[in-house]
């Protein structure tokens, strides 16, 4: 009978490690969010399966814009007021390189081919080009006034920068590294976002409450999409954040101080639908298969979590304070 | 307002001289009850009452025919009592749609607009004020005499309330439903689709607990008129000082005493414990304390009933 029971008894803690086990397994492979906090100079981590933050770690002054490496091993990061780039390990989650980056990196893009980053530099009205391998600057290019929005085609070929007091786009050539054209937009331009194919490029204007879709091969603005929210002012509309969806049905816009991300039918352009989120709401994420959307909400110190079938915020998750970029690991 | 009362059937099963026969009697309509015998004086004697939970039943049902006999044939009640939480969710909500969104409280996980906010609320502002409008028809049946033919029933006295209750509660209940659908077309109020179900009993016990409220307020009135007194000093002030309109922490910010009179007023459960059971929650305290109160307030009307004022005109049958 005892021998019976111990038999039973290690069966049940074999199945009991082995679920275990299986849970470990299954936590680690989901998905997670890093999150940039600019006034606290972390980043959270939030589980996309629990959406619970489940980390925090301490980086540089003011983490701004934040990127994957194209393995996803490394993150890099705009610590604006330390001037660098930092370069996160994701496997240990520590600091492994400062790259330089020139003054005050705000926003940032990483090319296709995984080894340069364009930076913008809001104080120098400049991009910096920096290898990521040799950590060398390889080119620094004059564009507008505070150059904020950084944008790089899907084929590699464009990068764009645009500025925010010149109010214009500004075509980079990946190929040179030279500025090859501007296309005035409205006032304060943002953010930058290529569709799928790369055919179009829509950049939002904060202060004009605009977006302006473009046609990348005759770089003329083609539409120009308004927003109006019922019982917010017109000058609350401020669109920031732009995310695209890669099946060409949706563009999601991020309001910012009128706390709504705005549902574009990227086909008509028409909008949709405002989904309520926190307050000044700016850079948008979507998860890996673009269920889910992630929008920074900076003032409320939160990320909401959409829905994008159902097109609902299903939760808002406390980070820390000013929290400003994300990006997912699958 | 009650002109149908006293001319529909449904009242429970009586019979004799005694019956008041007045026009507005109605209880003609149930004369051939097996479980009852007609002595020459005319009291209602049950032959083996004991008729048990059948005649138990019958009454209830006797009673809820009624109530419901009275609801569709009140269109304009039906109708007013839509209309009313309506315009509080188009109107007033409209004017303050982005006023709330600053602060996440259970049971919601992200920010909401205030109609989202206010329509738990508005659902319990109907089952108020037809809670109300029962102990008014209650005061109106003792004066018009329906009353004591209720009270003619060989069934215990607390049954008959209990029944009252009950059938009050379940046609407020369609109400209820009915705004909560033309809630989810007018605005955004969509609560999960299971919410629906799970705010069921909630949304009940609600209507018990007002209704056993207006019960014993009905047990204090002593005429039609001072009706007007309840809806100044209870309808508003209930409807007001509760988290109907406005989340607990805000009434907080605005005076400390407000929030404490807030968390004193029953109906301020009541309206917290279906806000969590629509996105299918429980919130133990305020089902603890609504179940609570609507025992305390049952007995207390229960007990509080007099059979002789309930007779009207003084006119003592027993």
């Amino acid at each position: 009978m005892s021998l019976k029971h111990a038999a039973r008894h290690r069966l049940a803690s074999c199945l009991t490690l082995g679920l275990l086990a299986l849970g470990y397994q299954c936590s680690a492979q989901a998905e997670v969010v890093y999150v940039s906090n600019e006034k606290d100079d972390t980043l959270s981590l939030i589980d996309l399966d629990s959406l619970e933050v489940i980390d925090t770690f301490a980086v540089g002054q003011r983490p701004r814009g934040i990127t994957l490496s194209g393995d996803g091993s490394k993150l890099y990061i705009c610590a604006s007021d330390s001037d660098t780039v930092q370069v996160m390990d994701l496997a240990t989650h520590k600091i492994i390189a400062s790259l330089p980056s020139g003054e005050d990196p705000e926003q940032f893009v990483l090319h296709p081919n995984d080894q340069l980053l364009y930076v913008a530099n809001e104080d120098d009205a400049l991009v910096t080009v920096v290898d990521v391998n040799s950590h060398q600057v390889v080119a620094q290019i004059d564009v507008g006034v505070e150059p904020e929005g950084m944008a790089v085609s899907p084929d590699g070929k464009w990068v764009i920068n645009t500025s925010e007091t010149t109010n214009m786009l500004h075509w980079i050539d990946t190929a040179t590294n030279q500025l090859i054209d501007n296309t005035l937009v409205d006032q304060r331009p943002r953010h930058v976002e290529f569709n799928r194919d790369g055919s179009l490029l829509w950049a939002s204007s904060e202060i004009g409450g605009t977006v302006s879709v473009v046609d990348v091969s005759t770089r003329q603005i083609i539409r120009k999409l308004n927003f109006e929210i019922r019982g917010v002012h017109r000058d609350k509309i401020q669109p920031v954040g732009i995310k695209l969806s890669k099946d060409g049905r949706y563009g999601f816009v991020a309001l910012g101080p009128a706390n709504h991300i705005a549902v574009v039918d990227a086909k008509t352009y028409e909008v949709l639908d405002y989904l309520l989120v926190g307050r000044r709401v700016w850079h948008l994420e979507f998860n890996g298969d673009e269920s889910r959307l992630l929008s920074a909400n900076g003032v409320s110190g939160d990320v909401s979590v959409i829905d994008v079938d159902k097109l609902k915020v299903i939760k808002s998750i406390k980070v820390g304070r000013y929290p400003w970029g994300l990006a997912v690991k699958p | 307002m009650n002109s149908t009362i006293g001319t529909t059937p449904g009242t429970v099963p009586v019979s004799g001289s005694a019956r008041p026969h007045s026009a507005t009697d109605s209880s003609q309509d149930k004369p051939n009850d097996s479980s009852l015998i007609h002595t020459d004086s005319g009291t209602i004697i049950t032959a083996g009452f004991c008729a048990g939970l059948s005649a138990y039943g019958h009454c209830f049902g006797g009673i809820l025919m009624r109530e419901y006999l009275r609801f569709v044939q009140q269109r304009s009640r039906f109708l007013s009592s839509l209309v009313r939480p309506l315009l509080w969710l188009v109107v007033f909500a409209s004017g303050f749609r982005a006023a709330l969104g600053v602060a996440i409280i259970p049971p919601y996980e992200t920010y909401i607009t205030y109609e989202t906010y206010i329509a738990p609320g508005l659902c319990c502002m109907i089952l108020l004020f037809n809670g109300m409008q029962s102990s008014l028809s209650m005061v109106y049946d003792r004066e018009m005499g329906s009353m004591r033919v209720l009270l003619m029933s060989p069934l215990p006295r607390s049954w008959l309330l209990l029944c009252k209750l009950m059938a009050i509660g379940l046609i407020s209940l369609t109400q209820v439903y009915a705004f909560l659908a033309l809630a989810w077309l007018v605005v955004d109020f969509d609560p999960p689709l299971m919410g629906y179900i799970t705010a069921l009993p909630a949304l009940f016990l609600t209507a018990l607990l007002l209704g056993a409220i207006g019960l014993f307020l009905s047990t204090h009135i002593r005429q039609l008129e001072n009706f007007a007194g309840v809806m100044n000093f209870v309808i508003f002030p209930m409807f007001f000082i509760s988290s109907a309109l406005y989340p607990l922490w805000k009434m907080r910010e605005a005076s400390e005493w407000l929030y404490w009179l807030c968390l004193a007023n029953p109906f301020t459960h009541a309206v917290e414990l279906v806000r969590h059971s629509l996105y299918g929650q429980l919130n133990l305290a305020a089902l603890t304390i609504t179940a609570g109160t609507t025992l305390m307030f049952a007995l207390l009307a229960i007990l509080g009933f007099n059979p002789e004022r309930a007779a009207a005109g003084g006119k003592v049958t027993r």
